[in-house]
């Protein structure tokens, strides 16, 4: 892989927007993409959507994970993806969503740049390899 | 090895290995020098990824550096460090300062993971472009974390933040080579760390030019700061003088400043502490006069509640102004290049080796010839080295 060859790790993001206070599943995703051999940064709970945006931004992540329960996710991850936008940085950052998110939303969070939406049943295996084959090449 | 075009950062000759004229012709550079925090946060990627054409990248941010302060703030696990840091750099903020933040945490050994959670401690500043966090774990080997982060300060440096502040666990010898890398460095010693004190005096605690104990409104603050400073007056922890030797003995002054910092908060004791440690001035009294020109002072924080954060930064005012009065900061600041020089060049080496015994077929195989018995290994290192030694020398001249 590529990625280990010249010292690179890949770099995600996980976050929780939002209200939610529920964040087991990012804990979980985080530790999983840990042991992958990722480098994780993890910015706790309740963020802001510019808290995000800032993050991923500065830290020039390829992969941010929003995890989200709430059901704002339509008003939350736009607000999100026009923040990257504005920073140059929607066009090669990985976004994924995981949470709980019904099936009338994927289509239109998928057409604001969310790569892949991971339910509530995925597999952290499955999304590690979607990371592995998705992230960026920069 | 392409990339969406539209993100604009990279170009295709970049990725080609070999290539020369990659990495400054995309406008890094440029960008960075023009306030872009998206190019300053993908030349510290290129920085931690070693990637092609990053000293070119790094060499031509030198010419832009030199304005920052650079401030280490070190302390073990569960310190306060982060709190601490996210208040300075909102002060720093609320002065008109900008800053930028390096945040190291220990990457897994054996995955090469790590969960760089120093963010969310970070509250204070969310939203202001102007603190720009940058979280980074110990990826290589040999050094190659403290070249990072020094390549790090200087993209910092060079996007022109004032103050950079670089944040790490004082765990072993590469997180204090890396604060070492700092102006100033402030060690965090938790209440009731008696015997941690005792534990940390041989690591961390001889790199400290400001004692700061955290938490000064738990239990044991006091004790704390009263064995920091028997500590201090003693001289038997830090080695303050080893290298500020030569520089004038302005040493009364700087007492001054250390009282000043110690009365900062209000734990009482500091004179017992005072007066306790006369007993031992005689054995190092002149020798501490003429070669301790800057004694740490101790400033008590609860970061948590922003107290003793602007006593904070007057002590790291004064130590700046110390490090400028005394030459120490010419001192320093050779002392690191020298250091650079040697890091990199080690690095390179390194890597050169590596390539070298690739093309002897691999360690592995070498190592399995001579399990064979049909070579040795003092053989195999000469014939691998050979190469490596002209090269070097190559190297060593385009340092220049």
């Amino acid at each position: 892989m590529s990625a280990e060859q010249a010292g690179r790790s890949i770099r995600c993001l996980v976050a929780k927007v939002g209200l939610d206070g529920h964040d087991r599943g990012a804990h979980v995703i985080a530790r999983a993409f840990r042991d992958a051999g990722f480098e994780v940064i993890y910015s706790g709970l309740h963020n802001a959507p510019e808290e995000i945006v800032q993050a991923a931004v500065q830290e020039d992540v390829d992969v941010l994970g929003i995890s989200i329960l709430s059901g704002a996710h339509n008003t939350l991850v736009p607000k999100i993806m026009d923040g990257l936008e504005e920073y140059g940085a929607a066009s090669d950052t990985l976004v994924l969503v995981g949470g709980v998110i019904p099936d009338e939303d994927r289509d239109g969070l998928e057409a604001e740049g969310v790569s892949a939406i991971f339910g509530p049943g995925t597999s952290i295996e499955e999304t590690i390899e979607f990371v592995r084959e998705n992230a960026p090449e920069r | 090895m392409s990339d969406e075009p539209a993100a604009g950062a990279t170009t295709a000759g970049d990725d080609a290995p070999g290539s020369k004229t990659e990495s400054t012709d995309d406008g890094l550079v440029d960008r960075l020098l023009a306030g872009d925090h998206r190019a300053l946060a993908r030349t510290i990627s290129r920085i931690e990824n070693r990637r092609q054409g990053y000293r070119e990248l790094v060499s031509d941010l030198y010419d832009h550096t030199g304005t920052a302060d650079v401030i280490g703030v070190t302390g073990s696990p569960g310190a306060g460090k982060s709190t601490l840091v996210d208040k300075l750099a909102e002060t720093y903020r609320e002065r008109g300062e900008t800053v930028g933040v390096i945040a190291i945490d220990p990457s897994s050994p054996f995955t090469g993971g790590a969960v760089l959670g120093d963010r969310i401690r970070m509250a204070s500043t969310v939203g202001d472009m102007d603190v720009f966090v940058r979280s980074m774990s110990a990826r290589g080997t040999l050094g190659g974390l403290s070249t990072a982060t020094t390549d790090a300060v200087t993209a910092m440096d060079a996007f022109g933040k004032d103050k950079v502040i670089i944040e790490t666990v004082g765990a072993g010898q590469n997180e204090i080579d890396i604060v070492r890398t700092a102006d100033t460095v402030a060690v965090l010693v938790p209440p009731g760390s008696g015997d941690a004190v005792q534990t940390l005096k041989a690591g961390i605690l001889e790199i400290a030019d400001v004692f700061v104990v955290n938490k000064a409104d738990r239990d044991g603050a006091d004790r704390t700061v009263q064995e920091l400073m028997e500590m201090i007056e003693l001289g038997e922890g830090p080695s303050f003088g080893a290298s500020a030797g030569h520089h004038g003995p302005d040493a009364s002054g700087h007492h001054g400043t250390d009282a000043g910092g110690h009365d900062v908060g209000d734990a009482d004791g500091h004179n017992g502490a005072h007066d306790e440690p006369e007993r031992q001035e005689p054995v190092d009294g002149d020798a501490s006069d003429a070669t301790r020109s800057w004694q740490p002072p101790i400033v008590e924080t609860v970061a948590t509640e922003s107290r003793g954060i602007d006593e904070l930064l007057d002590a790291f005012a004064d130590h700046r102004t110390y490090l400028v009065d005394s030459g120490e900061r010419e001192t320093r600041s050779h002392r690191r290049h020298a250091e650079e020089i040697r890091t990199l060049l080690r690095e390179d080496l390194h890597e050169l080796l590596e390539g070298e015994l690739d093309r002897h077929g691999g360690v592995d195989g070498l190592a399995e010839a001579v399990q064979r018995g049909e070579t040795d290994p003092y053989t195999i290192a000469d014939d691998v080295l050979d190469p490596v030694e002209r090269c070097l020398s190559d190297l060593d001249a385009s340092i220049e």
